[in-house]
């Protein structure tokens, strides 16, 4: 057998058993409610066909857009230099390692009472969500730089700030695009969660819409789906940045 | 420090004296056989110690003192553990001694800088730079072309022709080594220090590095001061060879070697001279 079929087939096999089993389940209990895998997709074909599928997607995307690319802005530079100096690493640290566990979650009453219902809120959601795991990440990827690059970089005389640029940031590299997985991924979680309270578009939004108008299962299910695909997407593309030839060394050997 | 130098001894292994000149001259305070130059570096009463566990001290260092002329190639050879990684980073400057003096030519040590580069066994190629640009990264004015051209030059000369795009994962461990030197090379440093050097590389390519080193030193004079456990490469190589004692170290031995290159690592008087290190390190078999 072709050694590429080997690898998918198996995969494949075990989502169709799954749909297949789902199909069998519901036409033998006869529900009412829950929809076969072919409603689901009827289902589907709906929203996109009247548009409002995209708009949902696109308001979801928009928001992690948005917020991750600000805990972008302020936990990588906040997290190089949490790093570099260690008097900023004394003084923030504890802080940022109580708030770190602290699920996004918990912040919602909070964020409905600073910035009310609308796009701030899922937009602070996921900065708050994200930006912890970026701090983190790049702090202790400072810290484990190893010593022997520091020192020839010292040998050659260079200033600090060209150690910063050429020997701290690109060997941090590898370590902050860890982080940038782990904050996406729990980004597009949290994004979810917070459009299911109390906001008119999304992903999460059309979950509870479909399910308080009318259970429209086949919808819940639909976007569950469109879920999981869009965050294997998003964790594909982040991973992308690891084919950059300048952080390879960090994943071969 | 007298103790210490009154438990050295000097011996002399020239070309053509074999025999009585291998001999010990016992109680040979002399540390060095310049006499009116300023020596490239000068080491006096050198002791360094670390704070233990249960804030007891222990010493490593204790009363090192050598000259190394300019040009010259001088071996330290000492048994693991003495504290020879220990005094490599006080000699090229990123530890301080508790005690002792440390002229480069006269001067006290400006701390680590182009002047002295150190090349250790764990090796530093940058791996997110090329080879290239490895080897521009110790060089003014980053990547003018007429540095391009330069770090060309060297990768040449080490045998890296072809591979000046390539960057460090896509190389062997050999040619990680002539990178590391080719950097080095290029900033012409006046004292090379090199520490185990070829320690992390296979045998074969160990003895192939030892030429390639003699055969650039050749072309491009450095002082070097090679640190090492391996008494093969130190015959090898050295001018002079200096032996240390267990810890806390000193130099107990010194040995000059006046033979020119290439060597014959086996011939009556390097067995004799080998036999006679490694008697110093207590390895000998009668």
């Amino acid at each position: 057998m072709n050694p590429r079929l080997g690898k998918v087939l198996p995969p494949l096999a075990v989502i169709t058993a799954v749909i297949a089993f789902w199909w069998w389940i519901v036409v033998h209990n006869e529900s009412p409610i829950f929809p076969t895998p072919w409603q689901v997709v009827t289902g589907t074909l709906e929203l996109a066909e009247d548009g409002t599928l995209w708009e949902h997607i696109g308001a979801s995307l928009y928001r992690v857009g948005i917020g991750f690319g600000a805990a972008m802005l302020v936990g990588i530079p906040l997290g190089l230099w949490m790093g570099w100096v260690a008097g900023a690493y004394r003084t923030f640290n504890p802080i940022f390692q109580m708030l770190r566990p602290i699920s996004p979650i918990a912040w919602i009453p909070l964020a409905i009472l600073w910035f009310g219902i609308g796009e701030a809120s899922p937009i602070f959601l996921i900065f708050i969500s994200s930006v912890f795991p970026l701090i983190v990440q790049t702090t202790s990827g400072v810290h484990t730089i190893d010593r022997r690059y520091l020192r020839a970089a010292a040998n050659f005389g260079v200033t600090r700030w060209v150690m910063f640029r050429r020997v701290v940031i690109p060997a941090v590299l590898p370590e902050i695009i860890i982080g940038m997985r782990i904050g996406i991924g729990v980004a597009w979680l949290v994004v979810v969660a917070a459009e299911m309270i109390a906001l008119r578009s999304g992903l999460g939004y059309l979950i509870m819409d479909s399910r308080n108008a009318g259970n429209r299962y086949d919808l819940v299910i639909a976007a569950m789906i469109i879920i999981g695909v869009i965050g294997l997407l998003l964790d594909g593309i982040t991973r992308l940045l690891e084919k950059l030839k300048t952080v390879r060394w960090r994943y071969v050997r | 420090m007298l103790a210490a130098s009154s438990r050295e001894h000097i011996a002399k292994a020239g070309r053509l004296g074999s025999g009585p000149a291998l001999g010990p001259q016992q109680g040979t305070t002399a540390a060095t056989p310049i006499t009116d130059m300023v020596p490239k570096i000068s080491v006096r009463g050198l002791v360094k110690s670390f704070k233990g566990a249960k804030g007891k001290t222990l010493q490593v260092i204790d009363g090192v003192e050598f000259d190394v002329a300019e040009g010259e190639f001088v071996a330290i050879v000492g048994p693991s553990g003495c504290g020879k990684s220990t005094l490599m980073n006080i000699l090229a400057g990123f530890e301080k001694p508790d005690s002792g003096t440390l002229l480069i030519d006269g001067r006290p040590h400006p701390g680590p800088s182009p002047q002295g580069i150190v090349i250790s066994q764990y090796g530093s190629v940058f791996p997110w730079l090329t080879v290239q640009q490895n080897l521009m990264f110790g060089l003014a004015g980053k990547d003018s072309a007429a540095n391009a051209e330069l770090a060309d030059h060297y990768a040449a000369m080490v045998g890296l022709k072809g591979f000046e795009n390539a960057y460090p994962h896509e190389l062997s461990g050999g040619m990680l080594k002539r990178v590391e030197l080719a950097r080095a090379f290029i900033v012409k440093p006046e004292i090379l220090y090199l520490d185990e050097p070829f320690s992390a590389l296979d045998a074969l390519m160990n003895l192939r590095m030892r030429n390639e080193l003699l055969r650039i030193l050749a072309e491009e004079k450095h002082t070097v001061l090679l640190i090492t456990h391996d008494v093969d490469e130190a015959l090898y190589m050295a001018d002079r060879i200096l032996v240390l004692s267990p810890r806390p170290t000193c130099i107990q031995a010194r040995f000059e070697l006046d033979m020119p290159h290439p060597r014959r690592l086996i011939s009556p008087e390097m067995d004799a001279l080998r036999e006679r290190i490694l008697n110093e390190l207590g390895l000998v078999s009668p």
